[in-house]
């Protein structure tokens, strides 16, 4: 009986399509270049207010890593209007939380708050898109909150070290191999016109998208965005993306990072692999796929299946890919062995399920599994506004338009055990490859 | 300008309707089990959430984290279903199910589809009610369990918290790990597994809040389907407490750039009649706004910490104030005394008006904002009946946060803050 169980669940999901119109998603462009996207979810009167700007740390200059993300923290610090740091406590003022993000392709201020706020979000958003004042005093105080960040993330946490380290040695050329935080050094180093610089150049409408979500119809939100937005001058400075791209990589590439602090060993291995491309996302699905079929969902993947289950060697094992990045990023995967486990060993055990796959083929009830989980996935998402926000505005700060997001689950949908294979046979060749070692100070290697 | 702004439209939040407050209905099963409902049918999913009250502190102390255990197990086999199948089959539906153990109690999340809503049901079912506990699976978690406390030895937020709950609960399960120790986990066998089973999870113990596309009707039954096997005599061996704290500093050497640091007083339980006001009391102080005095002085005025914050900690048998930080060695010291002097002050001076009124602002119009989707309202419902709160406690909140009055909480910050029991505990190397 339970072999069958796996049809009945994709009868359930007959209609793949169907559920994908469900969220209300609509955009319009301003005159000054200004991208709004807004998805109504009527469901609590609330609305997540997001502001988008097409730069991250990859596109910093050398030798200032770490100031966009600065960056990010000075313009809590004031205008002429919202003076003195007080721009979260007037949002705190009205009932609404507030924070900001940075990554290597976007940063993103956003505020939640009830909706009859939204025009005091775009108010105040729009005023410091261009009216940010700055003094050395508060800059050097925040800096200083960076570092602790820094501390805190990067350098309290081995795992955190060593991803900087295999990034870092993931990419010899392109600056996705810069932390987005900077290193410390460049950090402490960082100034206030480093800062200004930034801001000037890349903080302008036409290098901006607007993305609301919450209890909200779609004309007045345009109507709002042109009142706040509408006026501001777009930037003659913004160029398309252009960052130093990554050569052909032709040798293998290997670290070991040995810390104190770490109980857990574990390997880790990536491969350069193409992101997804506007029109042109179906190699990026077969991706998705195969790090799903490979190493998600626990127990249920190859990876899990095998090196847990059947050859019992892992505590626990995966397999990683986004896609959605400017620039072509990683695929990846890492499996922790148990203790009397060596790194070399489980690095084997990982190379011969690779091997399997590529010879062996997806088996077809593991696709279809991994598809209804990705359906599934698509109905829970709409039960959140945030992660709905964050969908469209880190997709569409990443080369990718509203419509290549809304096409996205189909495309999914439609991938064969063929694309799976071919992607792997494309990506996971070893000359393109770093394998990363985390170990503790006692561990040999054999 | 846009401060003006600001201010004209406040007196508008009050107004800010919230559908879940007026749309709470208590559902009874026929087999007599109660849940808390909103009906929510714009998406097709169902997000349910029980929570077993007891969790890791109802550990026989020898067999210490036999309930982490049992419950990381839960889905690791049930029924006819191998870990493997039960996994697959989770897939398949599209169900998701997440199980937890905290200190006083289990939880379960699960989301579910509308279309797969009675194989779903099924599923969880197997999970709660016939789980394997079988061999091989059981070594496996254990393994898993393991790994996690051996990293906790080298990671200074563990060090620090674990050493902290041993010096304020010295002779009682809240001094205890809830994942038990390496050595008591070496100990534990499938059959212990079994005993917490039966000892943790019962009809009498739980309390479920369900938010999505349901009615009433099969709402019960899927009550009953899903509970109505579990025994009703859960019981609670777990005795009252007082946490043991003195004021000082006490640091265990860590091998690390950044100090942690955990500080403590003694708090107030739930059911105290100025838990709330001591709520709002701890916004002004510790809360997570750039307006909070810790923030203010520690973060935003001399770049000490990334974050610094503070909270209520209200246990079944205990009640803390806890906070924490981060901060460089060379650092850590000031911002220790910094925190020691607004504690001092507190206790002395308590707050001022304009703090009160900002909180108040901030706490009543950020309310309504928790509720901002099915799998988060589930949460709430079943959270509020944990704290025996009543079914009209959503639509009457921000009129209690509003009628706290300025005597009221500084007579209450006075009781409050006691920078004589005010307790540090620091990971890290510290510098004088």
């Amino acid at each position: 009986m339970q072999r069958f169980v796996g049809l009945v669940a994709l009868i359930i999901f007959g209609a793949p399509a169907a559920w994908a119109q469900k969220v209300p998603v609509t955009s319009y462009t301003l005159e000054n270049g200004m991208e709004v996207v807004v998805i109504e979810d009527n469901r609590a009167p609330i609305v997540t207010h997001m502001l988008w700007y097409r730069v991250g740390a990859a596109d910093e200059p050398a030798g200032k890593s770490g100031i966009a993300h600065f960056l990010e923290h000075l313009l809590f610090k004031g205008t002429e209007a919202v003076p003195d740091g007080t721009f979260s406590e007037v949002i705190e003022a009205n009932g609404g939380n507030d924070n900001a993000f940075t990554s290597q392709d976007y940063t993103a201020y956003f505020q939640q708050v009830a909706v009859d706020r939204l025009p005091l979000m775009m108010e105040m958003e729009a005023d410091r898109m261009r009216g940010l004042i700055l003094d050395d005093a508060a800059m050097l105080t925040e800096r200083d909150v960076v570092l602790e960040e820094r501390a805190l993330r990067t350098d309290s946490d081995p795992g955190s070290l060593f991803s900087e380290q295999r990034n870092a040695a993931q990419f010899l050329n392109h600056p996705y191999g810069t932390p987005v935080i900077g290193w410390l050094d460049e950090v402490n180093a960082l100034t206030l016109q480093d800062a200004l610089d930034f801001y000037n150049l890349y903080y302008a409408p036409n290098n901006a998208v607007l993305v609301v979500a919450g209890d909200v119809e779609p004309e007045a939100v345009y109507a709002l965005a042109q009142q706040y937005y509408g006026p501001l001058a777009p930037s003659e400075g913004i160029q398309k993306r252009l960052r130093p791209q990554e050569p052909p990589q032709r040798a293998a590439r290997r670290i070991t990072y040995r810390d104190a602090r770490v109980a857990t060993p574990y390997v880790i291995r990536s491969y350069l692999a193409a992101n997804r491309q506007s029109g042109s996302q179906t190699e990026a699905a077969a991706l998705s796929l195969l790090a799903d079929v490979l190493g998600g969902g626990g127990i249920t993947s190859l990876l899990g299946q095998r090196l847990q289950i059947e050859e019992d060697i892992a505590l626990s094992s995966g397999a990683f890919y986004s896609g959605l990045s400017y620039d072509p990023d990683t695929f990846g995967m890492y499996v922790v062995p148990k203790p009397d486990v060596a790194l070399e060993d489980a690095e084997a055990r990982l190379d011969a399920t690779l091997e399997f796959l590529i010879e062996n083929g997806v088996d077809a009830r593991r696709l279809a599994r991994s598809k209804a989980t990705l359906l599934a996935d698509e109905i829970y998402a709409m039960d959140s506004q945030q992660g709905l926000a964050r969908r469209y505005g880190a997709a569409l700060t990443s080369g990718l338009t509203v419509e290549d997001v809304a096409a996205w689950p189909d495309i999914l949908q439609a991938v064969t055990e063929d694309d799976i294979l071919q992607a792997a046979r494309d990506v996971l060749d070893i000359r393109r490859s770093v394998t990363g070692y985390l170990m503790g100070e006692k561990e040999t290697s054999q | 300008m846009i401060r003006i702004f600001a201010t004209a439209t406040v007196l508008l939040l009050a107004a800010l309707p919230l559908r879940a407050a007026t749309e709470i209905q208590e559902v009874t099963s026929p087999g007599g089990i109660t849940a808390w409902l909103v009906q929510e049918p714009s998406i097709p999913m169902v997000a349910l959430q029980f929570s077993f009250r007891g969790g890791a502190s109802q550990d026989n102390p020898e067999k210490l984290g036999a309930i982490n255990l049992m419950v990381g197990l839960l889905e690791e086999g049930a029924g006819p279903l191998s870990a493997t199948r039960f996994a697959e089959r989770s897939d398949e539906l599209g169900a998701r199910l997440r199980f937890s153990t905290g200190r006083d109690s289990v939880n379960i999340s699960a989301s579910m589809l509308t279309g797969n809503l009675d194989e779903s049901v099924e599923l969880l079912r197997l999970a709660l009610i016939e789980p394997t506990f079988g061999e091989t699976a059981f070594e496996r978690v254990r393994g898993q369990v393991n790994s996690g406390l051996r990293s906790d030895a080298t990671d200074p937020q563990a060090i620090a918290g674990n050493a902290f709950r041993a010096m304020t609960f010295p002779d009682h399960p809240y001094g205890l790990s809830t994942d038990g120790t390496l050595e008591t986990i070496a100990n534990l066998t499938p059959d212990d597994m079994r005993a917490a089973h039966r000892n943790t999870l019962g009809r009498n113990n739980v309390y479920i809040g369900v938010v999505g596309d349901i009615s009433p009707e099969t709402l019960g039954e899927l009550l009953d389907t899903l509970l109505g096997a579990l025994p009703d005599d859960i019981s609670d061996a777990v005795a009252d407490v007082q946490p043991l704290l003195e004021t000082g500093t006490t640091v265990i050497d860590f091998d690390t750039p950044q100090s942690v640091v955990v500080f403590s007083q003694p708090g107030l339980k739930r059911d105290d009649p100025d838990y709330l006001a001591a709520y709002v009391l701890n916004h002004i102080v510790g809360g997570r706004s750039s307006t909070a005095r810790l923030t203010v002085e520690v973060r935003e005025k001399r770049g000490l910490t990334y974050g610094i914050s503070s909270f209520l900690l209200p246990y079944q048998h205990a009640a803390l104030y806890m906070g924490g930080f981060s901060s460089g060695n060379e650092t850590v010291s000031e911002a220790v005394s910094l925190v020691q002097t607004e504690w001092a002050k507190l206790a002395a001076e308590g707050v001022t008006a304009a703090e009160l009124e900002t909180a108040k602002r901030y706490l009543t119009g950020a309310y309504p904002l928790r509720f901002d989707g099915n799998a988060a309202i589930a949460g709430i419902l079943a959270g509020l009946q944990v704290a025996e709160l009543p079914i009209t406690y959503i639509a009457e909140r921000n009129a209690l946060v509003d009628a706290v009055t300025l005597e009221e909480i500084n007579r209450v910050a006075a009781e409050l803050y006691q920078p004589e029991k005010l307790r540090f505990v620091i990971a890290g190397q510290p510098s004088e």
